[in-house]
């Protein structure tokens, strides 16, 4: 039976860090890429006798997601310990929720190409992260640095509901995208701060009961997910093509070879013992803070997109790249205020500032120039004072100096000239020079059109308004 | 309620506890006896009280997001049995 005749079935647990300035029970800094141990304190060591105090801002950031991926955000939820033991984790249990998370029951929609797919969310809930280990410092020792211990993560779980590995980045994908535009993620999955683990099974196509599970950890971007899943995949296939039985197990995602392998010591440590956290009493939610947070949502990325495509008629591939970041899409949308074709300024966005910023650096929220000189360049453009690419031109030096358009254009002497009585005079003289030519092209020789038109341009400099230019050329010619 | 011995060990494992056979038939005795005194509970009516997580804590105020300043280094690491640089070293992790 070919891998085809199996149907694969994902979850993803999604670990997201929140952007706070502080930790979830302490005011420690959750600032990334300080020296080891220098962001810690009584409680996120773990010392006897601390008391962990909540952020408000991390559940204000829990609802905030909860609300937006349609979750029902509960009144009361509870605090729970998870215990393990581990180097990284000085108090030996984790803060977490368990039984009773803050939100459950959401979804959140991805694009196929069988067309859009909700995927449902089983639950949110906060946690503490732990501590980070280094193990290949020394052949004897294993280094621990406790500034990631009490860093405020959301772990977000989907239902089993995706279906191929780029159903899964889909997911993924999108996930991101609205954690980021909430702003209590920042997306990174390089850096950790976005990190996914999958449950994915396999049964033969046409079953009704999902096969034996298995968790993949360490998977750290896109294209790791795609290749994670589908070495996965195949594996659980061959092992049931053999007639074998797929076990329940951890199995960490190696990115050199490209395959998975099993984590052993995970096997007897699934007991965790989990209890109600006595140091922390039940959260409760009021309706106050939900239809505060409610109020504060902004527009989330589908729906731009869809308002992008309708509002300003953009096709779906100029909407998407636009509204890939809400910076962009602010500032798309803060131009077009004063320039009201939008497929022009689409296009001036996705090409001359895309480019301008991925060659030469700068972030769209510090653009030396305003939004009105942006339109005011676009706007003489249009009505031909200068050429598109002396346009080009300007822009450019707009970007890297943030002077007036009209400024920059005077400068370098880059107005088009759109006097009749001027080009005319051109025209005359560039026709006189040419009778031969002019005599081919009357007798029928059209193709050299294009030559009277170089001609012209060439001596008006390039900067001959290139409508009138032939609307003369055709006239004189005698069209 | 009566714990096995097997069960015993389990626990023990699970929170790192090296016990002697002898020991793990003490404990055994022992917690069994607590389990039971717990399940005198059991003898009471509760299907019309709410689950009690906390006894005390009813609720309390959330802080403001704000940092403070963290321990010196010197002092977070005081405590370490060993340590390099400003890490704390424990013996090598397998996986």
């Amino acid at each position: 039976m070919p891998l085809s005749d199996f149907q694969p079935v994902i979850g993803l647990e999604v670990h997201a860090q929140l952007l706070t300035n502080s930790k979830i029970f302490c005011a420690c800094s959750t600032e990334f890429g300080a020296a080891p141990n220098h962001n810690t304190c009584p409680v996120c060591l773990g010392l006897p006798g601390v008391l962990p105090v909540l952020n408000a801002r991390v559940v204000e950031f829990a609802i905030r997601a909860g609300l937006a991926l349609e979750c029902t955000v509960k009144k009361t939820s509870v605090w729970s310990r998870k215990n393990y033991f581990y180097p990284d984790l000085p108090k030996g249990y984790q803060v977490t929720q368990y039984d009773q998370p803050i939100c459950e029951h959401g979804k959140l929609s991805i694009d196929t190409p069988e067309g859009e797919k909700v995927v449902r969310i089983l639950r949110i809930h906060m946690e503490e992260d732990a501590g980070k280990s280094v193990h290949d410092a020394s052949a004897k020792e294993s280094l621990v640095d406790l500034n990631r211990a009490g860093v405020p993560l959301l772990e977000i779980v989907s239902e089993p509901d995706l279906r191929s590995a780029d159903e899964a980045v889909e997911y993924l994908k999108a996930l991101r995208d609205v954690l980021v535009y909430l702003g209590v993620n920042d997306g990174n999955l390089e850096e950790g701060s976005f990190r996914c683990d999958a449950n994915v099974s396999v049964m033969r196509k046409g079953a009704t009961v999902y096969g034996q599970r298995v968790e993949l950890k360490n998977i750290n971007s896109f294209r790791f997910i795609k290749q994670a899943i589908e070495y996965e995949v195949a594996r659980q296939v061959d092992v049931l093509e053999s007639g074998g039985k797929v076990d329940q197990e951890t199995r960490l995602f190696d990115a050199n070879r490209g395959e998975t392998r099993s984590m052993r010591s995970k096997e007897e440590a699934h007991d965790y013992r989990y209890f109600p956290e006595p140091d922390l009493p039940p959260l409760h939610v009021t309706d106050a803070q939900l239809d505060e947070v409610a109020q504060s949502l902004p527009e989330l990325p589908r729906a731009k997109l869809t308002r992008f495509t309708s509002q300003y008629g953009l096709p779906e591939y100029d909407a998407r790249i636009l509204c890939a970041e809400r910076p962009l899409a602010d500032y798309f949308e803060a131009v077009a205020q004063h320039f009201k074709d939008y497929k022009k300024l689409a296009n001036w966005f996705l090409g001359e500032l895309l480019r301008l910023l991925k060659d030469e650096g700068g972030s769209i929220t510090t653009l030396r120039f305003t939004t009105v000189q942006f339109a005011n360049l676009l706007g003489a453009v249009e009505q031909g004072k200068i050429s598109a690419n002396a346009g080009k031109d300007v822009f450019g030096e707009m970007f890297r100096t943030g002077k007036e358009p009209e400024a920059i254009i005077a400068e370098k002497g880059l107005a088009q000239v759109s006097d009749v009585g001027a080009i005319e005079a051109v025209v005359d003289e560039v026709l006189g020079k040419n009778a031969g030519e002019v005599e081919k092209y009357k007798a029928g020789k059209k193709q050299i059109y294009g030559f009277f038109v170089g001609q012209v341009m060439k001596a008006m400099k390039g900067k001959g308004n290139p409508a009138l230019v032939n609307e003369l050329l055709k006239k004189k010619l005698g069209e | 309620m009566k714990l096995t011995v097997e069960q015993v060990r389990h626990v023990a494992t699970l929170a790192r506890l090296s016990l002697t056979p002898e020991e793990e038939e003490r404990y055994a005795e022992q917690l069994s006896a607590v389990l039971e005194a717990v399940a005198l509970l059991e003898e009471l009516d509760v299907s019309e009280v709410e689950p009690t997580s906390h006894a005390t804590l009813t609720s309390s105020l959330p802080r403001e997001d704000v940092t403070r300043p963290s321990l010196p280094p010197e002092k977070a690491l005081a405590n370490a049995p060993a340590r390099v640089g400003t890490s704390f070293a424990v013996p090598k992790i397998l996986e």
